[in-house]
């Protein structure tokens, strides 16, 4: 908070904090957030489902994000997208029964150049084929 | 036109991430130059380098400058926008991963231009590695002693592409959900914390440094007269070699895309090329010799954009594409204002309708009467953004769009390179309807 002249700009870093505690950005989440912001629930809650990573339901422990804006589309994400939902046994938007996997297809994530981008815990593997999904499943399961 | 370098220079050759090799080839010399001379030279020669905004919109940099107001009892700022989000653009992420020094020398000449002495650097909360590597960058800088008083901040988004336009970007700065402002007052009047604030894309200040080095006058050489200068051309879609390309300025589109890019895989024909970024009018093989210039793309028509080149070969039905665009846009769309809210929404519904074969004729002259009530009716321009592929598309195809209404189906009956492609926003609609679904 020190950093901004209003510690109201500290909002989406404190935000993304309770996020790495939590999981998620749950009700007790964001209370602990305003309280140290001195906003109301109410207003972190309100900023934080204006962005994408935040996250107001229970996520998986990791997440696979696939683009698939016209970049990726291009080249095949499709073809991508679906072998991890056959790989994971879901559809994108769902996390895996045992709670360890959300599958999500974003909006462009900046990588057209090594279409299609793939997302794993915030790390962007590029270029992603159908045929390297088996392996990058297979490395989060290990982690498991 | 000859490949040149000026944001990435040296960067193929040496590890500019690191303070030293930086140095080594001059890195910090044109700081020094500048903190020698007056706020009002170092604004002079921006002028004269006639360095135009890169991040999209294309305003001379020198100029933004001048606009700062000095009257103004409060801080001056310089909030730097490193929130690339435009599909196709890639090339904000190259300049911070492989010369994040020249980035900041750049914050620091700039700022002391505008009589600024505090910097935030807005950076897409996505770029993780990104915000890492010019986090230790500017850890260098600090323990180099080379901030003289600057503090520079660097502030992380959370995924929002209407935080890369400038007032709802201070909006998100400022802790608040990113909604675009009613203007005037201009940033450089009204901005950060209401304080004059001077924006630009990271591409035009990782450019101040070589204008400084340089001269202005030897810097307006490169590119042509209207539009000095490099930029780097992130090529993406259907090519064989896509990637970021920093050229000068006026590099007629078919030498970036068959000379550098290699052509079109598999031997295909190319259809359409999108010359800015998704939000721009798209181009057809016959303007294959436009010059990549803001003027030159203008007159054919589009725009330059944040200079992202998108091949589309011929197995892409347009009207699909244009869905897939639009999804986009609706997805983006802040909600402030009715007519991008709502509007993206109906081109949307319209262009599912056609791509199913359940429209009719009168349904694309809807599609059209859709788009003239969203051009130019709201704060900011994502209404526009939207609009201008799907107006584009059916200017230039409309007779893919009509094949559609008269087969009752889509003509490529499942064969399109971008059959069944899942939008983020459809993921919504399957949560609000199954309850199921995390967005």
């Amino acid at each position: 908070m020190a950093s901004y002249p209003d510690p109201r700009s500290a909002t989406l870093p404190a935000l993304r904090l309770a996020q790495e505690r939590h999981g998620w950005l749950s009700p007790e989440a964001l209370r602990e957030t305003a309280e140290g912001l001195g906003e109301t629930p109410a207003y972190c809650q309100a900023v934080a489902s204006f962005y994408d990573m935040f996250h107001l339901h229970p996520v998986g422990r990791h997440a696979i994000e696939v683009c698939t804006n016209l970049a990726c589309a291009l080249v095949g994400a499709q073809q991508v997208l679906e072998a991890f939902e056959a790989e994971l046994g879901i559809r994108a938007g769902e996390t895996t029964e045992d709670g360890e996997v959300t599958l999500r297809a974003i909006e462009c994530a900046g990588g057209c150049g090594r279409a299609t981008v793939v997302v794993v815990d915030h790390r962007y593997r590029e270029p992603v084929r159908p045929e390297d999904v088996a392996g990058i499943v297979g490395e989060l399961r290990a982690q498991s | 036109m000859p490949r040149a370098s000026v944001v990435l220079a040296d960067a193929d050759e040496r590890d500019l991430t690191k303070l030293d090799e930086y140095r080594a080839v001059g890195g910090y010399g044109a700081l020094r130059s500048a903190l020698a001379l007056e706020p009002e030279q170092i604004i002079a020669e921006l002028t004269g380098a006639n360095l135009r905004g890169r991040g999209g919109a294309g305003f001379p940099m020198g100029r933004k400058a001048s606009l700062i107001a000095k009257d103004s009892p409060k801080p001056t700022y310089l909030v730097v926008n490193a929130d690339e989000s435009e599909p196709g653009a890639f090339k904000d992420r190259e300049i911070m991963l492989r010369t994040p020094h020249r980035l900041i020398e750049g914050c620091l000449i700039t700022a002391h231009a505008i009589g600024s002495t505090s910097v935030f650097v807005y950076i897409r909360g996505e770029y993780l590695t990104e915000f890492e590597v010019l986090r230790t960058a500017l850890e260098e800088v600090r323990q180099a002693d080379l901030l003289g008083g600057v503090t520079i901040v660097l502030h992380r988004g959370a995924g929002a592409y209407i935080c890369g336009e400038e007032t709802a970007l201070l909006d998100s700065l400022e802790g608040k959900r990113g909604l675009p402002r009613p203007r005037p007052p201009f940033p450089p009047v009204t901005g950060l914390y209401a304080s004059p604030t001077q924006i630009n894309n990271v591409q035009t200040i990782a450019t101040v440094p070589k204008i400084l080095e340089l001269g202005s006058k030897e810097f307006a050489k490169l590119g042509v007269k209207t539009s000095p200068g490099t930029a780097v051309f992130s090529l993406s879609g259907n090519v064989v070699n896509p990637g970021n390309y920093e050229l000068e300025l006026g590099t007629p589109l078919r030498e970036l895309i068959y000379d550098i890019g290699g052509g079109i895989p598999n031997g295909r024909a190319i259809k359409a090329i999108i010359p800015g970024g998704s939000s721009v009018p798209v181009l057809t093989p016959d303007q294959l010799d436009t010059p990549l210039d803001y003027n030159s793309i203008q007159a054919a028509g589009s725009f330059f954009g944040s200079a992202a080149v998108m091949v589309i070969d011929d197995r892409c039905c347009m009207v699909q594409l244009a869905l897939r665009a639009a999804q986009f846009y609706m997805h983006e769309s802040c909600g402030k204002c009715t007519p991008c809210r709502e509007g993206t929404r109906w081109l949307v519904q319209l262009l599912e309708k056609i791509e199913d074969g359940r429209a009719t004729h009168s349904d694309l002259d809807l599609l059209l009467s859709v788009c003239d009530r969203i051009l130019g009716k709201s704060l900011c321009a994502l209404g526009d953004f939207a609009v201008y592929p799907v107006s584009s598309y059916m200017a230039k195809f409309r007779d893919e769009f009509e094949a559609h209404v008269e087969q009752g189906g889509c003509p490529f009956a499942g064969e399109s390179s971008i059959e069944g492609i899942v939008a983020p926003v459809e993921l919504h609609e399957r949560k609000s309807l199954s309850g199921s679904v995390d967005g």
